[in-house]
This record gives structure tokens, C-alpha cells and sequence, in this order.
């Protein structure tokens, strides 16, 4: 999916943010809601006691059902643990498995891309067969066998995550240092005898991967989304821990009874994963202005 | 002297040089096919085997199944298990290679016919979705498109959450409005066309998103070409100059972007199929690598890179139609 939103990186620059200034980018409306989302989730994650004063695993089954109210803004779920709290220390999950998965799928492209990108004919041809056998599988397959092997947890939903996004990104980071390798500066480099190497470090990488900031960014969101997807069927974190997906696949049980037992914890994973959309492609926008000059 | 029939040949759609490169086209396309098949085929069978656990507990109905020594040892005999890891791949790789997918573990039915079945209810409800993705994306692409501020703000806001929205989530508000509230839809899938319609909802709304980001980036880029200047100069409609001269090069990355759609789909398959109890491929993937049954997870895994591998030559191929363009050398 990340492909599809990066695969704007390589097209000309659109219309970009009417704003001018070092900074200007910023006061766009879209990226300023989504930054303040962010810091309201990131705040969530990194100190939710900040945020409620409840105890996440708290059971009071004599509460069980309630519908979002004053005292309980989400509701509370079928043991009476109160939604909002778990929705706001759930953050932390959420957002650690997106940004490792992310992470983890990069470092993975990076490998293929530079073999492909900088190695040799044979190199290219095999990580260009890897790739291609990647994509063909599809991506939740990938996830699920991998799994299967490694037993659910965070750390493997996490691996399994990147290792099913792994492939879009490969084939974004092959192109880009394709394009760089023929641009003229570098041919001015070889052209001055500069060392294979020197010509590699100072001016294909630093013109190739500055983009890999904005897959990032955009990456994460999707994440997000797939790590809480195996969460849902029950692959992810544990249980009793809160985590979106989690809270969600038990919701199900009873989205009868209690619609806010589904409603909610779906509306932080949209939250987050829209606002990192949002943030990537300001951040696109920006680098090809720049790049403009 | 006979006279080449070949000679006055000036169209170059059957010279005998063009001919031979869409050959060589087509060989390359069948052999790389063939090769990522066997790729796919290879991966899952090791993959399969790394998981813990004895596949003999999968053929007698999981590890509690306490089985006798002589039955377990008759079982490994009989699926060829107690053979070499090595010699197992190329015999199951033999098998494959006429098409021979074995006998489901859990099951105990011929695997084939089995997810064929499984198959054809998963492509109704992906061609459905991708097919009601693609008129959604058109429709909001082209109706919002123009220069209006606010249009185009509501357009892409309505885009980027589709394509925020995961799909078990979305499966969950539909169940919620469309099934509990309003008592319009059943909140499982039942047979018949009502049953598809949540089903298709939930996958062809965020691909309706992913389709028209695409879309009206360069339906945008097309509305700065020249020859949109000349259809107004020649007084054409502002719609004649949508539906005519800009849709198809908005079309482009659309329709290639519907061979990553569809794959996408079969994944999202799996939380649908899931979600609203509907037979398919996604869920008998799901059930199958949960209970390790190798036969059919191997046989999911090869038709959908089968499928995938269609879809991209096909995707391909209409590219090709809607922009002469896109020539042998652009398309790699």
C-alpha cells in the first residue's frame, strides 16, 4: 500500500502546499491536525497516566456494558474495564509494533534495493526474482506461515508485518537509485575519476534514499493497520495486554450488544494511520519543492 | 522469383520482426511465470516444514488425538514423511508439476477440486469489489475533479480515510449501521446477492480510496496537457473534455494499480471472509495454516501467485490498449 502512496516520489511535483517559507509547510490545516493527533498519541504512549487515571486491567464486573458516559467515555467492555483507558495505553503497542515493523520491512527493502540498485547484473537479477516472488505471494499469507513458525507475539507480528511490506519498498528504493545512478552529477563524478566507492557514498546514496524518510512516515500508518489486522484474527499481542486490534477482535463477540467496544479502538487506528498519511505526504510535498530549488 | 507475401507489409502490425518480439514477449512472460511458481512452491514447502510440530498430528485431527505408535508410523508410511526432507521436496514438487495437490490433511478430500470451490467464491466477491472500486473512484475522481476548491478538499479528505480505514474495522461499522441498526443486510454472509453486498462494501470502499488518490493525481497532471487546451479552444464541454480526452490518462495508473488491487484483495479476503462467515479462499487459508494442512496451503499459495501473475500480464496488455505509448522498451 505504501507503494502506492510513494510511488508519487518519483512523479513530477503536483501542486504542493500554497505555503512559502523554510517552514511553511507547517501551517498547512491537514498537517497541523494530524501533528496534534500524533502528539496526543505519541503522549498516550510514552506516559498514559498523563492522559487517564484508571488502571487499564482493572475488572469490575459489576460495571460490564456501560455505554460511553461521563465516567466512562468509551463505555466498558465485558469484564468492566473502561475502553478509553485501554484505548489510550493501548497507544503504546499500536505505535512501537508500527514504527519496529516499519523499521524492519526498510532495513529488509534496503538490502534487496542496494543489491539490485548497485550490485552487479547477477545481483540485480536475483534480488529482482526475490522481489518478484515476494509480491506474488500474497502479503498476509507471507504474515501468517511466518507465524506459524515463530508462535504469536508482538515481536513476530512485528517481523512478520515488515516482512510482508518489505517488497513495495525494495522495488521503490531499486528504482530510485537507478535514476540516481545515471544522473548527470554522477556521471560528472565518474568523469573526474572519483573511487567507485567515494562516487557511492557521496552522491548516489545521500540523492537515493533521502526519500526513505517520507516511505517511512508513510509506512508506519499502514502498519499500524496490518499489525492490528493479525491482532484482529488473533495472531498478534496477547490477550489480556490492550492492543487496537486486540480490543477490537474481542469487541466482535459482542457488537450486538456494545457498539463501542468496536467503534472506538477502530477510530485510534484510523486516527494514527491517517495523520502518518498526512505528515508523509507534507513531508513528499517538501522534499520536491526542495528539490526544485 | 516468387515475390515475399510478406513485401508490402507496411503496417507494422504483422511484420515478421514484430511478430517475433511479442513472441519473445510471451516467452519471457511464461517462463518468469513459471519460474515465480516454482519459487512459491519451494518457499512454502520449507516454510511449512519449519513450523513446530508433527504433520502426522495434522492428518489425526491435532496432537490430542493420541493416536497408537503403529497408527502414527502407518500414517507416515502412507504420506511418505518418513522419507528424507529432501527427497519428499522432489517428490511433492513432481507431483505438483502435473498438478496433483494431494489430499487435504484435515479433510481428507482431494485438495483441487476442494479450493477450486473455495476459489470460485473468493474471485466473486474480488471481481465484485474491484469492480465497484473502479466506478467509485471514477465517479468521485471526475465529479470532483475540476477546480473548484472545496470539491476537491471533500474528494481527497474522502480518500485519504478510505484508505486509513482497516477492513475488519469497516466490516464491524457496516454489521453495526447497515445489519443491527437499520435491518437492511443480514450481518453474516448468506447465499445469494444480498449476502454480498457487506462483504464487497468492506473491501471496495479503501480500495475505492487507493484508486481515486491515484486517479486524480494524474487526471490533474492530464488537465495541464495541450490537447486539453485545444478540445476548449474547440468548444468542447467541460464534461466532454472529462469523459473524452482526460479519463483514459487518468485511467492508466489505475488500471495498473489493479493488479497490486487484487492482490491486496486476497488478503483482505481473509479478515472478510472471516468477519461475515463466507466460504472462500482467504478463510481456508486461515484454517489451513492454523491446523497445518500443507496440501492446501500450498495449493492456496500457488493459485493465488497464479492469479497474480494472470492479473499482472493482463493489466499489462491493457495498458497497452488504452495508451499505444506504453511500448515494449517503457514496460521492461
Amino acid at each position: 500500500m505504501t507503494e502506492i502512496l510513494a510511488g508519487r516520489l518519483s512523479q513530477p511535483a503536483g501542486r504542493a502546499p500554497g505555503i512559502r517559507g523554510r517552514y511553511g509547510w507547517l501551517r498547512n490545516t491537514g498537517v497541523m491536525i494530524a501533528l496534534a493527533v500524533l502528539a496526543l498519541i505519541l503522549t498516550a504512549a510514552l506516559a498514559p497516566q498523563l492522559m487517564t487515571t484508571a488502571d487499564p486491567d482493572a475488572v469490575a464486573p459489576a460495571e460490564a456494558f456501560q455505554s460511553p458516559s461521563a465516567a466512562h467515555f468509551f463505555g466498558t467492555d465485558e469484564s468492566g474495564r473502561d475502553v478509553y483507558t485501554r484505548v489510550v495505553f493501548g497507544a503504546g503497542n499500536s505505535l512501537l509494533i508500527g514504527t519496529a515493523a516499519t523499521t524492519v520491512g526498510l532495513g529488509l527493502a534496503l538490502v534487496l534495493g542496494l543489491l539490485g540498485g548497485l550490485g552487479s547484473r547477477l545481483g540485480d537479477f536475483v534480488s529482482t526474482r526475490i522481489v518478484e516472488v515476494m509480491f506474488a505471494l500474497p502479503g498476509l499469507l507471507l504474515a501468517l506461515v511466518f507465524i506459524a513458525i515463530a508462535g504469536p507475539g508482538v515481536v513476530t507480528s512485528t517481523v512478520a508485518v515488515g516482512l510482508s511490506t518489505a517488497p513495495g519498498y525494495a522495488r521503490i528504493i531499486r528504482s530510485q537509485l537507478r535514476s540516481v545512478r545515471n544522473a548527470s552529477y554522477v556521471e560528472a563524478a565518474t568523469v573526474l575519476s572519483h573511487s567507485r566507492a567515494r562516487i557511492v557514498w557521496q552522491h548516489i546514496l545521500p540523492g537515493a534514499l533521502s526519500p526513505i524518510f517520507v516511505l517511512g512516515t508513510l509506512g508506519v500508518g499502514q502498519a499500524i493497520v496490518w499489525a492490528s489486522s493479525l491482532g484482529f484474527l488473533g495472531l498478534g499481542v496477547a490477550p489480556p495486554a490492550a492492543e487496537w486490534g486486540a480490543m477490537l477482535s474481542s469487541g466482535r463477540t459482542y457488537i450486538d450488544v456494545a457498539w463501542w467496544l468496536t467503534v472506538f479502538p477502530g477510530l485510534a487506528i484510523v486516527a494514527t494511520a491517517a495523520s502518518f498519511t498526512v505528515l508523509g505526504r507534507a513531508l513528499n510535498a517538501r522534499t520536491r519543492q526542495e528539490a526544485r530549488g | 522469383m516468387t515475390v515475399s507475401t510478406d513485401a508490402p507489409a507496411v503496417a507494422s502490425v504483422s511484420t515478421p520482426a514484430t511478430r517475433l518480439r511479442s513472441l519473445g514477449w510471451v516467452a519471457r512472460r511464461v517462463g518468469g511465470g513459471a519460474f515465480v511458481l516454482w519459487a512459491v512452491a519451494t518457499v512454502i514447502f520449507f516454510a511449512l516444514r519449519l513450523i513446530p510440530g508433527d504433520p502426522v498430528d495434522a492428518i489425526l485431527g491435532g496432537p490430542g488425538s493420541q493416536a497408537s505408535a503403529e497408527a502414527v508410523a502407518q500414517i507416515r508410511a502412507d504420506y511418505g514423511l518418513d522419507q528424507p526432507l529432501i527427497v519428499q521436496y522432489f517428490l511433492a514438487m513432481g507431483k505438483l508439476a502435473v498438478a496433483d495437490f494431494g489430499t487435504s490433511y484435515a479433510l481428507k478430500v482431494a485438495v483441487a477440486p476442494y479450493v477450486l470451490t473455495q476459489l470460485w467464491s473468493t474471485l466473486v466477491l474480488t471481481l465484485a469489489s474491484l469492480v465497484v472500486a473502479w466506478l467509485g473512484a471514477l465517479g468521485l475522481t471526475l465529479a470532483t475533479s475540476g477546480r473548484g476548491r472545496v470539491s476537491r478538499a471533500v474528494g481527497s479528505g474522502l480518500e485519504l480515510l478510505a484508505a486509513a480505514v482497516p477492513h475488519f474495522w469497516l466490516a464491524s461499522l457496516l454489521i453495526i449501521l447497515l445489519s443491527n441498526t437499520l435491518h437492511w443486510l443480514p450481518p453474516i454472509s448468506v447465499p445469494g446477492p444480498l449476502g454480498l453486498v457487506l462483504p464487497v462494501l468492506t473491501l471496495a470502499l479503501p480500495l475505492t480510496g487507493f484508486l481515486g488518490q491515484v486517479m486524480r493525481e494524474s487526471l490533474a497532471n492530464a488537465y495541464e496537457q495541450p490537447f486539453v487546451l485545444s478540445a476548449r479552444a474547440r468548444g468542447e464541454s467541460e464534461w466532454g473534455v472529462r469523459l473524452r480526452h482526460v479519463l483514459r490518462h487518468a485511467a492508466l495508473p489505475g488500471i495498473s494499480l489493479s493488479g497490486w488491487a487484487f492482490g491486496s484483495l486476497l488478503s483482505g479476503a481473509v479478515v472478510v471472509e472471516t468477519i461475515f462467515a463466507r466460504p472462500g479462499l482467504g478463510r481456508t487459508l486461515l484454517s489451513a495454516v492454523t491446523i497445518r494442512d500443507i496440501p492446501v496451503v500450498t495449493a492456496v499459495a500457488l493459485l493465488s501467485a497464479l492469479t497474480f501473475i494472470i492479473v499482472t500480464v493482463a493489466t499489462d496488455v491493457v495498458d497497452r490498449i488504452v495508451d499505444p505509448r506504453v511500448t515494449e522498451v517503457a514496460s521492461r
